[in-house]
């Protein structure tokens, strides 16, 4: 949590995230542009959107990706303008093609895979004899030789 | 002159844990009394020389001695006082010392409570900790020694990074450490058992204390380190999915299960093997979150020391450690045979599910974590994984677990019925019902995220209470009332712990998806409107700090006319370090937070000024803490208390497990 920290180094004359003059006057508008805005990394900063962030950049990002929304592209068009600039690395949520399916497919695939071995250890358990005590004979044998 | 005797006594007792490391571990395999016997004086004498050199930094520290260099670089003589102390591990190497302070406390402590254990393991538990503890004082003296001096003494220092001059961070990282370092003693619980061959219900209940302390100190860590990004950062924000606040969470969600299958080892005798392994994960994703802040390997925002050589040293650590205890566990954990029997349908079967979910969630967070170094070494390609993966892909581990805690919590050990389980809990059906019918009406076109959130909070605290209600028996209400003040702590401890994941579960969504925010340009004396509240900027001023200069505002908030809320929001700045900060101005409430941040004069005139509406804020750490207090509570039951049933249960299963 020291990005800001950093970020301050960086920008002596820090400005903060969105600015009011930022703001567009069509709220649909503004909201859509906030969404898309939470989703785009900040190229220069640590690990923070352009939303949150106070860097130059992310400032003319936001202002960018509002001037798209404003000449009318989809919410799709606008990200892949900035993508196309700048590299899939502003995806904040990374996209499921190629290496990154891996990815996607990884939580549900362990966790069924988790179920499978966690049914088949239950199951298992269920099935096994339970180690009975001693019964009495052995258990006065035991004593016996214990106390020799 | 007190510095360099800090030096000599961290050197000392990196031999004296070299000593520790070997010869209780040649006692124990030997049988030799008079060399197991090394390891409880030694690990007293470990604690007291770290706690000497830990007071000697601090020394440095409080006297402002810029001729250390540590000091030099990370304090200044006119900081208060509260932060040259806490500045000792605001620091890498000042830290790496509270960390090597706590791992030898927890040594100590097993030598000095451990008193009942049986000789051999408490040789081998003893040596296991020094064995960690000697790669940690490698580490520090070798790469980050913080008792190093600078030829020429400056006049001043350079100050401490102004973030961490906060009262909420200035004890953030001594709880994470406890937690962190904590689970270092379940590991070495492991390890010796597995040394040792044999696991029972003894062990179990020898682990359980110190699981649970590690976990509650890391519980409260992570919530108080999420608090302060809630109020320092300045836009409110809790979590971010950040590699460093993974690393924390991590190892809590393997703590948290390997506390649940404890317990099956104590009462059950089962998922033997399986408790060993989550021992030594836990500990194993410590090692990785230290890791991953002090190498840099991963950008991320709290890194503070991305030294590459130091990196590698953890990293070794790391390997050695954790590929050590793994093929150890390889090799024995046929042996550690399971020998009760449980239906699939029982208290057992529930919490394998409960430890198949926490395991699982917490390594799809490691995968998200990781998968940026991943794509890029082997894909070339340069990606980020942030918080839209994160919440697409952990929140419904969360949804399964809450769904399922109430139940699992219910059924019958050995053999139960989910009909039997869930008849007596269709109050938290209807309440949780309910109030997520009342929210879905309240709110107008919104997330359902909001309603979802009532609904799994309202289910989970609701099953807490009724649990706990049902264990005081049948009868008249004032008997069971009566029943239910002499329950034993541990079922109060479940009860609040659960209650206490359902408000955060709640809490979490609520703010999520009823959060209000306005950003504009206000004159001084403007009055504005956000959500029903009426926001008045009163005045803006200049004041001085004792090491900042700060742009003070005062703001109003007025409910239907009537003062609620009277705040300064600030915008520090730390000439020293050259930096700004913000402080929110925060009005507190039970139902929600005003919070209030002043920004930067505009052209214009006036001030930019960002309001915040944020509902049921305070319910977040509010259920947190509420976990944390659960496994102090749970902590203090004397069953847990070792020497009160340790004893007894030792003898029952030697009777009962001939063939060991």
């Amino acid at each position: 949590m020291i990005r800001l920290a950093l970020i301050m180094l960086l920008w002596a004359a820090p400005v903060w995230a969105v600015q009011p003059d930022e703001i567009l006057d069509d709220p649909a508008l503004e909201e859509r542009a906030r969404e898309l805005s939470q989703g785009l990394r900040c190229p220069v900063c640590r690990n923070e959107s352009i939303d949150e962030s106070n860097a130059d950049l992310s400032r003319d990002l936001r202002i960018l990706l509002r001037e798209r929304l404003v000449a009318g592209d989809t919410d799709e068009a606008a990200v892949q303008f900035i993508v196309d600039r700048y590299g899939e690395y502003v995806l904040l949520r990374p996209d499921a093609t190629g290496a990154n399916r891996i990815l996607w497919a990884s939580g549900p695939a362990m966790l069924i895979l988790a179920l499978l071995i966690g049914f088949l250890v239950v199951r298992g358990r269920a099935r096994a004899t339970p180690v009975k005590d001693l019964n009495d004979d052995e258990q006065k044998r035991l004593d016996e030789i214990l106390r020799s | 002159m007190i510095t360099e005797l800090g030096h000599f006594a961290l050197i000392l007792a990196f031999m004296v844990a070299i000593v520790q490391m070997v010869v209780p571990m040649v006692g124990a395999a030997k049988g030799w009394r008079n060399w197991m016997g090394v390891a409880e004086p030694a690990a007293t004498v470990q604690f007291i020389l770290v706690g000497f050199s830990f007071a000697a930094l601090t020394w440095a520290f409080v006297t402002s001695d810029f001729s250390l260099k540590l000091v030099y670089e990370n304090s200044h003589s006119a900081k208060p006082m509260l932060y040259k102390i806490s500045g000792v591990w605001g620091n890498h190497e000042g830290s790496m010392l509270l960390w090597l302070l706590i791992l030898t406390l927890f040594g100590a402590c097993a030598a000095w409570f451990g008193g009942n254990l049986p000789e051999t393991l408490q040789a081998r538990v003893l040596s296991v900790q020094s064995a960690v503890g000697v790669a940690f004082f490698a580490f520090i003296l070798f790469t980050s020694n913080p008792f190093l001096r600078l030829g020429v003494p400056p006049f001043d220092g350079q100050d401490l990074n102004p973030l961490l001059q906060d009262p909420g961070l200035a004890f953030h990282p001594p709880f994470l450490y406890l937690g962190y370092v904590g689970l270092s003693m379940s590991f070495s619980f492991a390890v010796a058992a597995l040394i040792e061959g044999r696991v029972d219900a003894a062990w179990g209940r020898w682990v359980r204390p110190w699981t649970l302390a590690a976990w509650l100190f890391l519980t409260v860590g992570i919530a108080m380190g999420s608090w302060w990004a809630y109020y320092e950062l300045g836009w409110g924000g809790f979590w971010f999915w950040d590699p460093v606040e993974n690393a924390s969470f991590m190892p809590w969600l393997i703590a948290t299960a390997l506390l649940h299958s404890a317990i099956v080892v104590e009462k059950r005798e089962a998922l033997k093997a399986w408790t060993v392994l989550l021992a030594i994960l836990a500990f194993a994703f410590s090692l990785l979150g230290t890791f991953i802040v002090r190498s840099g390997v991963l950008t991320s925002v709290h890194a503070f020391a991305n030294d590459p050589e130091r990196g590698v040293f953890i990293l070794m650590i790391l390997v050695v450690f954790v590929g050590g205890a793994m093929t150890l566990f390889a090799a024995r954990a046929s042996k550690l045979e399971s020998t009760g029997v449980f239906a699939p349908v029982s208290r057992e079967s529930g919490l394998v599910l409960n430890n198949i979910l926490l395991a699982v969630a917490a390594l799809v967070v490691f995968v998200g974590t990781i998968w940026p170094l991943v794509a890029e070494m082997l894909f070339g390609r340069a990606l980020s994984v942030g918080p839209p993966f994160f919440n697409a892909a952990f929140s419904p581990f969360m949804v399964l677990i809450a769904m399922a805690m109430p139940i699992g919590g219910m059924l019958a050990w050995k053999r139960g019925s989910i009909v039997k389980a869930a008849r007596p809990l269709w109050p938290a059906v209807v309440l949780a019902i309910a109030l997520c019918s009342l929210a879905f009406a309240l709110q107008t076109g919104r997330s359902a995220l909001g309603p979802i959130g009532v609904l799994l909070g309202a289910w989970v605290v609701g099953g807490a209470a009724i649990d706990l209600w049902t264990r005081a028996g049948r009868g008249a209400i004032a008997h069971r009332l009566g029943r239910l003040t002499r329950l034993p702590r541990a079922d109060w401890g479940k009860a609040m712990a659960h209650a206490g994941m359902g408000i955060t579960i709640f809490a979490v969504s609520g703010l999520t998806a009823w959060q209000q925010e306005d950003i504009r340009v206000a004159q001084i004396g403007d009055r504005f409107e956000v959500a029903g509240f009426e926001i008045e900027l009163r005045s803006v001023e200049r004041i001085e700090g004792p090491n900042y200069i700060s742009t003070r505002a005062e703001m109003l908030a007025y409910r239907n006319g009537s003062l609620i809320a009277d705040v300064f929001p600030e915008k520090r700045f730390y000439p020293v370090a050259a930096m700004p900060t913000t402080e929110a101005g925060i009005g507190n409430g039970i139902l929600r937070d005003i919070y209030l941040v002043i920004g930067d004069p505009q052209d214009g005139g006036g001030w930019a000024v960002r309001t915040y509406i944020k509902p049921f804020a305070n319910w977040i750490w509010g259920g947190a803490l509420l976990m944390a207090l659960g496994g102090l509570i749970s902590l203090s039951d004397r069953r847990l208390r070792v020497a009160a049933g340790a004893a007894k249960t030792k003898t029952r299963t030697t009777r009962s497990v001939p063939a060991e």
